[in-house]
Parts: C-alpha cells; structure tokens; sequence
C-alpha cells in the first residue's frame, strides 16, 4: 500500500476541483443537503410525528424510496455480470460507473432507514454481540446484513482495480473475480430479500404475492440501467473519457426487456385482482380506483402506468431507441415511472384499508419532502465525487508519483 | 438550562464503570424503592393526588421546559458534545436542582447502554427498574413502581368476548386509556370497538364503524372489540429486526421500549391492527398517572417506540382482571387462565360456540368471540 498516500491525495483533489458548472453542481447538492438536515433535526426533536405517517399507514416516503433505491443499487449487475464474468469489452469502462451508481444507491437506501427509525440512537441494538440482531428469523435483519455486505463488495472491488490503476498495475485476477462472481448473487439477493420483506407479512395482502419479487427484479432491472445510461451519456457527452457505443446499445435492450417483462407483469397482477373482485384486492381498488370516496393514490398511479408506457413504446421500436435523443428521454421517464410505481404506489396502498378495514390516507409533509430531497442530494453528491476520482485514474491522467522515478520520459503523463 | 455543572464525557464513563446504586460524589444513595417505609399499597392516584399524601408534585410549566432540555442534552452527547459545553457552564453555581440534573442524567446514560430485557440477568433488571423508578421522581415528580413479575409455570391466558352482550359503551376503552398510561396527546387506544349494523358478518369488519358519536347501544346495531389476540402464533415477533417483542410463556406478547429501535416492521405485520407507535413524546398528565407499572407493561413509554395491550400485565399477573374487563358493565369480557380447567374462559369454550379473527392466517388467536 504504498500508493495509498498519494491516491488519496490525489482522490481528495479531483473531488474538489472543477469548472464553475461542477462546483455549481456540488454547491446546489450541499445546499439541498443541508436543508434536508436540517429537517431531520427537528424530526429528531420533535419525533416522528412531524410527517404524515400514522398508526394506519406507519411506513411512508422514506421506505418508499428505500424499497425502490435497492433495485437500483441491485442493477448494477447487469453492467458488472457482462463485463466481468463474460469480458465483454463493450462494458468495459463503463463498470466501474456502474459500481458507482450502486454505491451511491446502498448509501440513499441505508439512509432512508435510518431516517425512518422511530429510535435512531437504538440503531446500535443492531449489531451482532454487542446488540441483538433477530437473524434468521426477520427479513429486516436479512436486509441488513445483505445490503451492508454489497455495500462492502461495491466499495472493495472499484477500491482495488483503481488503486492498481493508479499503481500502475494490471489487476490481478484471481484476486478480484472470485469477489465479482459473489457480488452478482448477491445483487439479486439484495432485492429479493428486500422484496419478500413485504411479501412474508400475511397480514397486508396487497404485498402477499409471489409475484412480488419477480416483479421488484424486472422494474430494477428497467430502472437501474435506465439511470446507469443517463450517467454514462452524461460522462461520455461531458468528459474525454470513451464509453463504446456498444455498451449504450447493450444496455437499451436490457432496459428495454425489463420494462416490457414489468408490464407484463403490472398486467397480470391487474388481471388476477380484477377479473373476480374478491375481499384481498381492495388495496388495489384504492390504488387503481379509489375506495370510498378515497382516492389519493389514483392520479399517482395511473400517470405512473402511462408513463411506463409510453417509455417502454419508445425503447421497444427499433430506430426510437438508437437513437440518444429518445433513448434518453425515455430512460428518464422510465426511471420516473418506476420510482412513482414502486415507490409510494407499492408501499402505501398495502396499508389502505387497514388489516381492520378502516381508511386513512396518507400524505407526506415538508419535513419528509426535505430530507427525501436530502439524500437523493447526498447519493448524487457521493456518485459525482466517485466518478470524479475514478475518471483521471482510468483516462490515465493520474498515476501515482512514486512511479515517476522508473518510467521513460516520453511516458510521464500529463500534469 | 438551568444553571449547574454540566456532565462531562468522563463524568460519564467514570460513572458507568461503578456499581449501579453507588451514589456519585456528595448525593444520597438511590433508595431500593421509591416509597417510604410503611407507605402502604395504596396507589397514589386514589384520592391521594392533591392531598399531598401521595408524593406527587404539580408540574409547573417550567417544569416541562427543563425536561425538554435535558432531552436535547442527552441527543447531544452522541457527539460528546457535552464535553464542549463544560466550558460554558463551569462557573455557574452547584445546586440541589443541578444535582437532582445530574443524577438523572448519569442515570439516562446507564439507562442508554443497557441490554435487551429478555437477556437480562436478574439484578441487571433490578437494577434497571431501581433506575427507572428513580428517573420517574427525578424528571416528572412522580413515585411510581415498577414490578417485575415474571409469568407463572401454570397460567396461559386467554379471553373471550360476548357478542350479545356488549352494548358499546366503551368503558373498556377509558379503563385501558387510564390502566396504561395511554398517550392523551393523541388520544390512543388499545381497543376498539365497532358498530355494525344487524345483518352484517360478525367479521366483518370492514363494515363496522369504530368511531361513532352517539348514544348507544344503536337501533339494530351489535358491538364488537378489538385488541392485541395475543396470538400463539404471533407475526409480529418473527419480524422484528432486534428481538423487542416477544411472547411470554403465559401467552402475552409484550415490548421491550428500550430495546425497541422504531422500525415499525411490527406493525406493518399485525393483522389485527394492534400495535400502536409513539410519533412523539407521549403525554400523561402526572395526576392520572397509574404509578402501579409493569417493566414489561404500562410503564412509560417514550417517543420512536412500539406498544400494545398486554392484558394489563402489570394486573393479570397479580391474578386480577385487566382493566377492560373488570370495568365492562354488561359482562361481555371473559378473561381467565386456559390451563385452569375450572375457569370461566374455560366453560365458555367447552359450551359455546366461538370464532376467532382471520383464522385463515394461523395466527391462533388467544381471544375468541362467541354469542350467548
């Protein structure tokens, strides 16, 4: 380790310098994070009570975007499965981004628990030996081992090829494959465990399904590498750093799949509440129709569902989806869509009506919309500095000074 | 704050390496319990409130403020920011209040690190329930006393709710509120009970309305409760992250609120709606406090924690009624021992004919519905 200095250093310095647009960029992050702050402070103050959760609906935006960000985190895979286990060049450099956006993702989703936690500072009853984690018999302690361990693979594994990069190096195999192959299953493990969280609880029928976890896959597998595309046209759009066109048009046919699998699958679950109304499907009649008189969720819904569409529509037709300035767009509305469908049109509608068939609505409050904000802030402000110091190093640019000594001249890089 | 010494970090970790109720510095020693000798049984709140009998105080407004204060201090010293504040306070004069201050906080902070209840051992419980009786008379004034009581080899309770009888007249609901020291702020209830109209499933409660306001029983209309089942198979326990809840053998599901984290995975797994979250500091007016507590029942409970009905623990395992039960004026509550041959919940299973809720789950409730 004896790059480790000057990687560091070199880390900390390409985070912190930029045009004015990138520090324009971070400055509207912190800005976003700091009100999300500080409305996490008065939440800790004043309890939860100041969001629009209640006994009736007792989970709300936060595990929402948790319950979303996990697929995100999970569909990192589909760049990290090609590109590694198959050496297919095309995912080459677009990998360590993907790594990127999964690191960013599992820190949002880790914050989106804590925040919801009534106890916070309980948080430490958590940990094995010294607290008391109810393992294997919760899936929430599942989740926190499963998502705390890709956490970890998602660090380590960028962690070594970089700093060999920079060491100038060429990783070695045996030594990072074997961790690759692990972190695949366990991207499908992550979202499934945080699928059958909601699909073992008998008592909320609206999420007792089998369907639930293949279809928190296929919508992952449509949102994450909608959002990965974007980041990556974003990187090769704004920076010298080549993305092969392959990757693009590899990574549109995986979106494009899994979002025709997710409506398939939206109308499936549509058809089987539908066909023969019965007492289970009244929390998809709140959803999709409204319930006496209730119908918060229906506009949300069902502008979720056209969304998804229409995004697919446009992936699906060949010369549409070749071309960036609709692949692009439809990622977005796509990402959109899924967030909206899965988010808060999952989780909430399966505590309306309640197991005692009473109906309270839910809506959230400033403080839940400010520190919503706040990490999807902070998941942006950490993928931006990942990528940031990633780039140099794989362009190139960066290479440890302690190599200087020993290299031709022609070969010094840069300043 | 109030003027006085502020605890230091090394206050702390001074304190927290010493027995439980040795005293730090010139404070008298923690009384083993927290009333006088030969107080008798006699509850407080029995008329002794106001008398000056019981020992309670008036809380006076600034009372409030000051706990708010020492909450805020306790989040603070996740960041050893106490430490900081040392300086701030150093020359402000050591009063009885100021002490009274920092007993209470050395005692939170034990209170912080301690373990989980079920894994407790015997004079590790004691000594948190000397510490939470001692913190009662610190910050609110009051003498409360916290029993221990560990459920009997012989006993599994069940009960039984009779349709015919009951007439809605919530007795049950204001005896729990008063019997469990139920947040007034937000008006929570364990129980609820549902009006349907004649013709309805008596299961179905989707039809039932559990918030009317009119003189009852209704025209055509029957009644029906709902509390925790205390189910022997109960949902809610497997899914909780840190192992906070569980059954007893006596057959009730209870909480460890200092153990609790506030997750809410409980709730979202009951299907009977029987769980209830405290989304802020819960409020109970000092002289309607019941002072007689169960650690494992209706002590104080704080904010970010899940609670439920115990069948008033803190009364059934002393043999009594619950509350809902012995305040139901039409006899529509039947609570006894299931393994007690010769009790009444007993007969009623061998005589009538029962149902129990959503039996399609296998939660096998321990509270059954039958008619007369």
């Amino acid at each position: 380790m004896t790059h480790l200095k000057p990687f560091l250093v070199q880390a900390l310095d390409s985070a912190t310098s930029g045009g004015r647009r990138y520090h324009l960029w971070m400055g509207v992050l912190t800005l976003i994070m700091l009100v999300g702050g500080y409305a996490y402070f008065v939440q800790i103050r004043e309890g939860l009570a100041v969001t629009g959760m209640t006994d009736h609906v007792s989970w709300g935006l936060y595990i929402s975007n948790f319950a979303f960000l996990v697929g995100v985190a999970a569909a990192a895979m589909m760049v990290v499965l090609p590109a590694y286990v198959f050496d297919d060049v095309d995912f080459g450099r677009a990998v360590l981004m993907a790594e990127g956006v999964a690191v960013s993702a599992l820190v949002m989703c880790l914050a989106f628990v804590v925040v919801d936690l009534g106890n916070p500072f309980a948080s430490w009853h958590l940990m094995p030996v010294i607290g008391y984690l109810n393992w294997p018999r919760s899936l929430l302690a599942w989740d926190v081992i499963v998502l705390n361990g890709y956490l970890a693979l998602n660090l380590a594994i960028p962690f070594y090829l970089l700093y060999n990069h920079y060491a100038g190096r060429t990783p070695e195999k045996g030594k990072y494959v074997p961790w690759i192959y692990i972190s695949v299953f366990w991207a499908v493990s992550i979202h499934l465990v945080t699928a059958f969280l909601f699909a073992g609880l008998p008592a909320r029928p609206f999420w007792h399904n089998a369907l639930l976890g293949p279809r928190f896959l296929a919508s992952a597998f449509a949102a994450g590498p909608a959002f990965m595309l974007l980041v990556l046209w974003f990187i090769r759009s704004n920076t010298e750093y080549e993305i092969k066109s392959g990757a693009f048009s590899k990574l549109a046919m995986i979106v494009t799949v899994a979002a025709q699998i997710n409506l398939i699958m939206l109308a499936s679950e549509i058809f089987t509440e539908f066909y023969f109304f019965t007492h289970h499907a009244v929390s998809a009649q709140y959803l999709f129709f409204g319930l006496d008189g209730h119908s918060g969720l229906v506009p949300w819904i069902w502008t979720a569902i056209l969304l998804n569409i229409a995004a697919t529509v446009v992936l699906t037709i060949h010369p549409l989806r070749r071309d960036p300035r609709f692949l692009m767009p439809a990622c977005l509305v796509l990402f959109v869509a899924i967030w909206t469908e899965k988010g808060m049109g999952m989780v909430i509608p399966g505590f309306i009506p309640s197991p005692l068939g009473e109906i309270v609505e839910y809506t959230p409050t400033w403080v839940e919309l400010a520190v919503t904000a706040g990490i999807w802030a902070l998941g942006l402000f950490i993928l931006t500095v990942l990528v940031r110091v990633a780039l140099p190093i794989e362009l190139g640019k960066a290479r440890s000074p302690k190599l200087r000594e020993r290299r031709e001249p022609a070969e010094v890089e840069q300043p | 704050m109030k003027p006085g010494r502020e605890l230091t970090f090394d206050d702390m970790l001074e304190y927290v390496g010493r027995e439980a109720t040795r005293p730090p510095e010139d404070e008298p020693p923690l009384p083993m319990g927290p009333y006088p000798e030969g107080g008798g049984d006699a509850p407080p709140t029995d008329g002794g409130c106001g008398s000056g009998s019981c020992g309670c105080r008036t809380p006076d407004p600034s009372l409030l403020d000051k706990k708010m204060d020492r909450r805020g201090a306790l989040s603070m010293l996740f960041g050893a920011a106490a430490v900081g504040s040392q300086a701030l306070s150093a020359c402000s004069p050591t009063s009885l209040a100021s002490a009274e201050e920092r007993e209470a906080k050395l005692l939170e902070w034990e209170e912080y690190f301690k373990g989980n209840c079920r894994l407790m051992s015997e004079e590790d419980r004691e000594r948190t329930i000397e510490r939470l009786e001692r913190l009662a008379k610190l910050k609110d004034g009051v003498d409360v006393r916290i029993d221990g009581t560990q459920a009997h080899p012989e006993v599994v309770y069940g009960y039984a709710f009779n349709i015919s009888k009951c007439k809605g007249y919530r007795n049950c609901v204001e005896a729990c509120i008063q019997e469990n020291n139920l947040d007034r702020a937000t008006s929570a209830q364990y129980i609820r009970i549902f009006e349907m109209d004649g013709g309805t499933s008596m299961d179905d409660l989707d039809h039932g309305d559990a918030s009317y306001h009119h003189e009852v029983p209704a025209e055509g209309a029957f009644y029906i409760g709902t509390q925790c089942f205390q189910c022997a198979n109960p949902p809610c326990v497997e899914v909780c992250p840190v192992g906070a809840t569980w059954q007893e053998p006596d057959g009730i599901t209870v909480v460890d609120y200092d153990w609790c984290i506030g997750c809410r995975y409980c709730m979202a797994a009951c299907p009977y709606w029987a769980r209830r979250f405290n989304w802020g500091e819960p409020e109970v007016p000092a002289r309607e406090l019941n002072p007689n507590q169960h650690y494992l029942g209706n002590r104080a409970r704080k904010s970010g924690v899940v609670e439920k009905c115990t069948f008033c623990i803190q009364r059934s395992r002393k043999g009594k009624l619950p509350a809902c039960a012995e305040a139901c004026p039409t006899g529509a509550r039947v609570f006894g021992n299931l393994l007690d041959p010769d009790s009444e919940i007993r007969w009623v299973l061998e005589n009538k004919q029962v149902f129990r809720l959503k039996e399609d789950l296998h939660t096998e409730p321990r509270f059954w519905y039958f008619l007369d």
